[in-house]
């Protein structure tokens, strides 16, 4: 059923389709309603990694080592973890720079240097046509595994004519639909938003496709994974391939292919065209962020079952593993689902290709060609001529050229090589871009030599180690160099350079190459230090996300014409464009185009806007035919650099300050709420003491008044009234004294004697000066003591004190003849601890919470108040806590009380030694 | 007939001093040692009028106040506050509650004489 003709007709439908696909957004982004404005799509397009490779080559690798198909979507999923660190700065760069190829970032970060561009573009190209022939090569061989060719057998292919080759036609195909897909305008910016939006179908495409094989291999031929993996496990050779490390991937070799791919999901030209270049919008990177990875989990699912399935299913047959994702559905009889492989291919391979080739002819056409047309000066000639159209035929030509570059690799390497040993070789090249590009966005000391001292030295190292060996194992060069070394020396054994073994090949030429590239760009960088186009160049891409650098166009200074740049634009954009372009300018500056001045700002903008459409380096050059530059001195440089951080220190500093006042602020107002508390607390401290010292004053006065006013009071009474005078004239000298003793031992200015002290002798003391009053009320006072205790260090006469308040408290509260109290002093895991418990009418909760306060007494009898001035428990727990120990109540009302201190043990214990 | 005061107040002395100088000046005398007390008191032995404390236990002075002066039977019980916080605050706050006059602690003895006179209508 399927003959050629069908699939050659369903190939131009799918095509077709894509055109479709692209046409409608391009329709759209010229109506201002851009279909990947849009993170799901931006996700999709960054799925161009998976080409063929993934699509037949992944099964391929799985089938002859194992889990070793994983470290290539490990990589990126690693890489992608950093993308909002990297990522996003390289788009910023991008943005702010209009950079329109990786070629162009480099060139542009390292002075704008036609040199650097030249020469990653050269990278470029060599390091990524292997990787298009491969795409060519599993589009042929799937082509050829659907419709046999009728007299002869795949392996003969080497002998065909090229006209006869399927291949060949694969690849003018292909530079077809990518010159119209790619080049059918030269756009300002290099989007190409009907692209992006086809690529993102094409995503979908290949994804259901390979899942739907999965499904029908898992599924369909099999029972179920579980059916499967246990089928697989009892095959004694596929056992191993379920395990870490199968067909000799080391450790060494799983790293060094997990960290290629992660360098080459941001390096590669067409990652870079789709990740940086289309990005419209920086946030959609949040969505890539975990869709992209998914995805490629996605896609990942059924390898293993795939390669599994076709291993046993075709064993004993010699079926390369590669084409079991197309050859299981045709045996098996399912051709449209065949079919459907193949479109998935199909989709895999053009998209590779077309972004890839659509890259790497920019970076050909600005990079390589304008400069070597703009050094015979032919293009810079004051002419009016539109030369648009060449910039046009030049990409069109790179087209043509690299895809058939690719097709002669194929022919000449492709046959040697499995589809993923090819993709390899381009892993390899590609990496080499990562030193340059990472060090320029993060290291500002990185120069134009170092840069090119790098890239050509892992250049050449890729280029002995990977891809001459590949040519020697594909017989087109002589193979003995690979055995005997160059020049027979063994020790440049292009596999085991300098002796290294036991490595892959892989592995050892991205040690070697990575070990020159980084130590070429880091040493020669720091030979000398940056020049003045450096350091500028440098500041706008390393400090891309500061505020405060150098505005567009510091770091030019000459004089220029709006008559001279204008019609220059025109020439490369096309007048209209160029008008436009100077018109949006214009009215971003508040004037009309008639008011430009030629200002640094506007000689800037012509340049990046030129750039976006030549890249950086040729953009330079042009705008520097039409424009009197004075060259700036690096110390000018330097002096403009230093500006913008003295600005940047400004505003940082301004910033703190800003903090320190908010900080300020809000100390102040926790200050002034403590203030007013303590305002609060010393009004009530006020007021309690007013009427403390009011209230003995009132009897005192009443009776002095009486006694002098009335002669006749009897003896008695008088005698009565002149005791109760003399007391309460004690009881305010005491309250006066206390008043004093308290405010002193707040302030911290209380004396403090202290001394070994026996806290047995401080209790006994307390107890005999206490005697009497127990004695007058008729109050038993029971002690038990332990016959000794350790000294403390405190001041004597203030403990007494404290035991003395809390036995005269005791007395005051019990009642008269039937009171007891106890005294018993021991010692705790903590200290040495006083107990005074009395059987007097005990503490509510309430009365327990406030009887420490100041001026709070306890109890409602007017027994024996005048004694007490409210301030004996505040004082006595002031000192306990002084020697940080501590004072508390304990007591069931109506059941007595007990007050209890605790003295910490051991002179540790002494916070102060503020004795005098 | 001899008029009748109560004196409430929880500083003994001062209960002393008040009670000998009122019982001189020719009053019916009885005491009170506490707020509620105070209040029983003033029912039961319905007072002409009460020299009365603020800072007493159980009820305070203002309260005291308060509930003689909602009591519409005891509505000719003259009061006269007798208070050791001498800031307006407090004597403001007495006179709203309903007391006829205050004294601030410590008092003269002659004048408070005086004041429970003219408050009970009698010549000095």
């Amino acid at each position: 059923m399927l003959n050629g003709p069908v699939i050659v007709a369903a190939s131009f439908l799918y095509l077709l389709l894509l055109f479709a696909v692209a046409y409608f957004g391009d329709k759209r982004a010229d109506a201002g309603r851009s279909v990947i404005a849009n993170p799901t799509i931006y996700a999709l397009s960054l799925a161009v990694y998976c080409t063929t490779w993934t699509y037949y080559g992944s099964v391929g690798r799985a089938a002859s080592s194992g889990l070793g198909f994983v470290p290539i979507f490990l990589g990126p999923t690693l890489a992608v973890a950093l993308w909002w660190f990297v990522m996003l700065k390289m788009i910023r760069i991008g943005k702010t720079n209009r950079i329109t190829s990786i070629a162009d970032f480099i060139a542009s970060r390292y002075g704008k240097s036609q040199l650097l561009g030249g020469l990653v573009t050269v990278i470029a190209v060599l390091g990524v046509i292997p990787y298009i022939a491969l795409q060519l090569k599993a589009l042929s061989g799937s082509f050829a595994i659907l419709v046999p060719p009728d007299d002869m057998v795949s392996s003969g292919r080497g002998a065909l004519p090229w006209l006869a080759d399927t291949t060949f036609y694969v690849a003018l195909s292909m530079a077809a639909f990518t010159i119209l897909f790619g080049t059918r305008h030269l756009d300002a910016t290099e989007r190409h938003e009907g692209l992006v939006a086809a690529i993102a179908f094409e995503s979908l495409v290949k994804l259901v496709a390979f899942v739907a094989v999965g499904v029908f291999v898992t599924f369909g031929l099999f029972d179920g994974f579980g059916d499967l993996f246990s089928r697989a496990a009892r095959e004694p050779q596929l056992q191993a391939l379920m395990r870490m490390g199968a067909g000799g991937n080391g450790y060494a070799n799983w790293f060094a292919l997990t960290l290629l791919s992660m360098l080459a999901v941001m390096f590669l030209p067409r990652q870079f065209q789709v990740t940086v270049v289309e990005n419209v919008n920086e946030n959609h990177l949040r969505r890539a962020i975990w869709l992209f990875p998914l995805y490629l989990l996605l896609i990942n699912v059924f390898v293993l079952p795939i390669a599994l399935g076709g291993l046993m299913l075709f064993a004993g047959q010699q079926v390369d593993a590669d084409t079991f994702v197309l050859r299981l559905p045709m045996v098996f009889g399912h051709d449209w689902l065949a079919l459907v492989v193949f479109i998935g291919g199909l989709s895999a391979a053009t998209g590779m290709i077309v972004v890839e080739t659509i890259a790497l002819s920019t970076m050909v056409c600005n990079d390589l060609v304008m400069p070597l047309l703009l050094r015979y000066r032919w293009l810079a000639l004051h002419g009016q001529e539109d030369v648009s159209g060449v910039l046009l035929g030049i990409r069109r030509g790179a087209i043509v050229l690299i895809l058939l570059l690719a097709y002669l690799y194929f022919r000449l390497a492709g046959e040697a090589h499995a589809l993923v040993s090819i993709g390899l070789i381009s892993f390899a090249a590609v990496a080499q871009f990562a030193p340059a590009m990472l060090g320029g966005m993060y290291w500002r000391g990185g120069t134009r030599a170092g840069a090119v001292a790098g890239l050509s030295g892992g250049f050449a190292v890729w280029l002995y180690t990977l891809l001459l060996p590949s040519f020697a194992k594909s017989g087109w060069l002589p193979g003995d160099f690979l055995q005997n070394g160059l020049f027979g020396l063994d020790l440049l054994r292009p596999q085991e350079l300098f002796g290294l073994r036991g490595l892959d090949p892989l592995a050892h030429s991205l040690f070697w190459s990575m070990l020159a590239n980084v130590g070429g760009y880091v040493w020669v960088s720091l030979m000398r230090p940056p020049s003045a186009i450096e350091a500028g160049q440098a500041t706008l891409f390393v400090d891309v996300f500061k505020q405060g650098r150098p505005s567009d166009g510091a770091f030019w200074r000459g004089s220029a014409q709006v008559g001279d740049l204008l019609p220059l634009l025109g020439r490369f954009l096309g007048r209209e464009r160029a008008a436009n372009a100077f018109d949006d300018y214009a009215r971003s500056r508040g004037v009309s185009r008639e008011a430009l001045q030629a200002d640094a700002g506007l000689v800037h903008f012509a340049e990046t806007t030129l750039a976006g459409a030549i890249g950086s380096a040729s953009a330079r050059v042009i705008v520097a035919s039409v424009v009197q530059e004075e060259p700036l001195g690096l110390d000018e440089v330097m002096n403009i650099l230093d500006e913008a951080s003295q600005v940047r220190a400004y505003s940082r500093r301004l910033e703190q300050k800003s903090l320190e006042l908010e900080q300020a602020t809000r100390e102040l107002r926790s200050a002034n709420e403590r203030l007013k508390e303590l305002d609060r607390l010393k009004d009530d401290f006020m007021s309690s003491v007013t009427h403390e010292l009011r209230t003995p004053l009132t009897s005192i006065r009443a009776f002095s008044e009486m006694l002098l006013e009335d002669p006749e009071i009897d003896v008695d009474d008088r005698q009565r009234f002149l005791g109760i005078i003399v007391s309460e004239t004690e009881r305010l000298t005491r309250l006066v004294n206390q008043v004093l003793d308290m405010a002193k031992i707040e302030s911290g200015h209380a004396d403090w004697v202290n001394d070994e002290v026996s806290l047995l002798d401080v209790v006994e003391q307390g107890a005999a000066a206490t005697s009497q009053l127990f004695r007058d009320k008729g109050v038993t006072l029971e002690m038990s003591m332990p016959p000794a205790v350790p000294a403390l260090l405190a001041d004597r006469d203030r403990l007494v004190q404290v035991v003395l308040n809390l036995l005269s408290n005791a007395v005051k509260f019990v009642a008269r003849g039937s009171g007891q109290v106890r005294l018993s002093l021991r010692e705790t895991g903590e200290g040495l601890q006083v107990d005074v418990s009395d059987n007097g009418p005990g503490l509510t909760p309430e009365e327990q919470r406030v009887v420490f306060e100041k001026f709070r007494q306890g109890g409602n009898t007017m027994t024996d108040k005048p004694q007490g001035t409210g301030l004996g428990l505040p004082i006595s727990r002031q000192i306990v806590e002084h020697y940080g120990g501590r004072l508390w109540v304990e007591s069931v009302p109506g059941e007595g009380a007990t007050f209890s201190f605790l003295m910490p043990c051991g002179k540790s214990a002494v916070r102060k030694e503020d004795a005098g | 007939m001899a008029k009748k005061i109560l004196i409430a107040d929880d500083e003994q002395n001062i209960v002393i001093s008040l009670e000998f100088l009122m019982k001189r000046e020719g009053f019916t005398v009885c005491v009170a040692t506490d707020g509620q007390e105070a209040i029983d008191k003033v029912r039961s032995e319905a007072p002409d009028l009460v020299l009365l404390d603020i800072m007493m236990p159980r009820k305070n002075g203002y309260e005291v106040c308060q509930e003689i002066r909602t009591d519409p039977g005891l509505q000719g019980t003259r009061i006269l506050m007798l208070t050791a916080k001498g800031r307006e605050m407090e004597i403001t706050k007495g006179l709203a509650m309903g007391a006829d006059a205050y004294m601030t602690k410590p008092f003269s003895t002659r004048e408070l004489v005086t004041k429970v006179k003219s408050l009970l209508d009698l010549p000095a």
